[in-house]
Formats: C-alpha cells, structure tokens, sequence
C-alpha cells in the first residue's frame, strides 16, 4: 500500500530543502578549511567562498521557507513548537556558555559551533517528541 | 476537544488515511484529531462539515471546554 502519510508535494519540498542545505554544508566546509588546505590563505578566493556560502545559505533559507507552506497545521504546530524550544534553549544556554568564559570558568574560548550544535541537537529533540505527543 | 470523526468515517467505511487525502492534510493529523489531541483550524473543520454534509457542532463536541 502506497504510504499517505507525506504528500507529494512534501516529498518534493522536503528534497528540495535536503539538497540546499547538503550544498549549503559543503559550501561551509569548503569555506572553512580550504584556506589552509586548498588555496593556501588567499583572501580573494576565500572570499568568492564565503560569498557563495551566503548566498547557498539565503537558499536553504527560502527552501525552508517554502518547505513550511506544504506542511498541514499540526505539522506546522509541531515544527513551530521544536522552533521555540530550539531558539529558547540556544539563547539561554549560549549566554550561560558565553557568560562561563568571560568569568573564565571555562579554560577554552566559547565556540560558535557549540551553539549550532547545541540548538541542532534541541531542534531535532524537541521534534521527535512532538511527533510522539501526536501520534 | 471531543468529536465524532472515528464514527463518522466509520459509517462512510473510510480509513484515517483516504480522510486525510480528502482534507489535504496528513494521517498522523487525523489520528490526533479523532483522539482529542489537536484542535482543528476553523478553515479544516468546515472542510470536514462539508465532506460529512453536517454542521460542526454536530461534529464536535465542546461541552467539555466550556
């Protein structure tokens, strides 16, 4: 039996926001360490890089966007709930992180990546449990 | 909110999946409906007293809420 429970339109969405945002990630890599291990430090080149990162960025963006306008109200609910959660937590526990090493609590320099991960993680979390509370 | 989906479906032999296709909108959304977990939109509840040619209070019950 055919699985209803994601439309064909979702489907499309959903693969449309998958390759924006794998392009987006590899894009970051690329930026990230290619100007130590590809093209040796150059400014110019590093900054094509970022520039292209940004501007895959501002497409996952719109992806998602459009992503949101096929899902159906309780899907929505559930990723707008995961939203709140994600942002709540990433607010809170990145200044409480940020805080720790301006007291010098902490002996390493607060990580951007730590708070990517951080509201990454809380996002995909608060999800699964919504997922769970509907079904 | 209480309601009558699970009977009403039943009585037109549908499955909470042709339901879903019928409303536009996912299975796992009927699922929470007809189990009082989620609130319908305005907009779905008269897309459903359509579907059954009834009102909506006649679909759902908000005795409960009030």
């Amino acid at each position: 039996m055919k699985n209803k429970c994601i439309s064909e339109p979702q489907k499309k969405s959903t693969k449309r926001l998958m390759l924006w945002t794998l392009l987006w990630v590899v894009s970051l890599s690329v930026s990230t360490f290619g100007p130590k291990f590809i093209w040796n430090e150059n400014t110019t080149i590093s900054l094509i890089a970022i520039i292209i990162n940004t501007g895959l960025g501002a497409g996952m963006i719109w992806a998602n966007v459009k992503h949101f306008t096929v899902l159906d109200e309780l899907q929505k609910k559930i990723q707008l709930d995961a939203m709140g959660i994600a942002l709540g937590i990433g607010i809170v526990g990145g200044l409480s992180y940020s805080t720790l090493d301006i007291a010098n609590v902490i002996t390493k320099d607060a990580e951007i990546g730590f708070l990517v991960m951080l509201i990454s993680v809380s996002y995909i979390i608060a999800t699964i449990i919504g997922k769970k509370r509907y079904a | 909110m209480k309601n009558r989906l699970k009977v009403l479906r039943a009585e037109r032999d549908m499955t909470q999946a042709d339901l879903a296709q019928e409303l536009e909108v996912s299975r796992q959304t009927i699922n929470a409906i007809e189990k009082g977990k989620f609130d319908p939109s305005l907009p779905l509840a008269f897309k459903m007293s359509t579907l059954f040619k009834l009102p909506i209070e006649e679909i759902f019950d908000n005795s409960a809420s009030e």
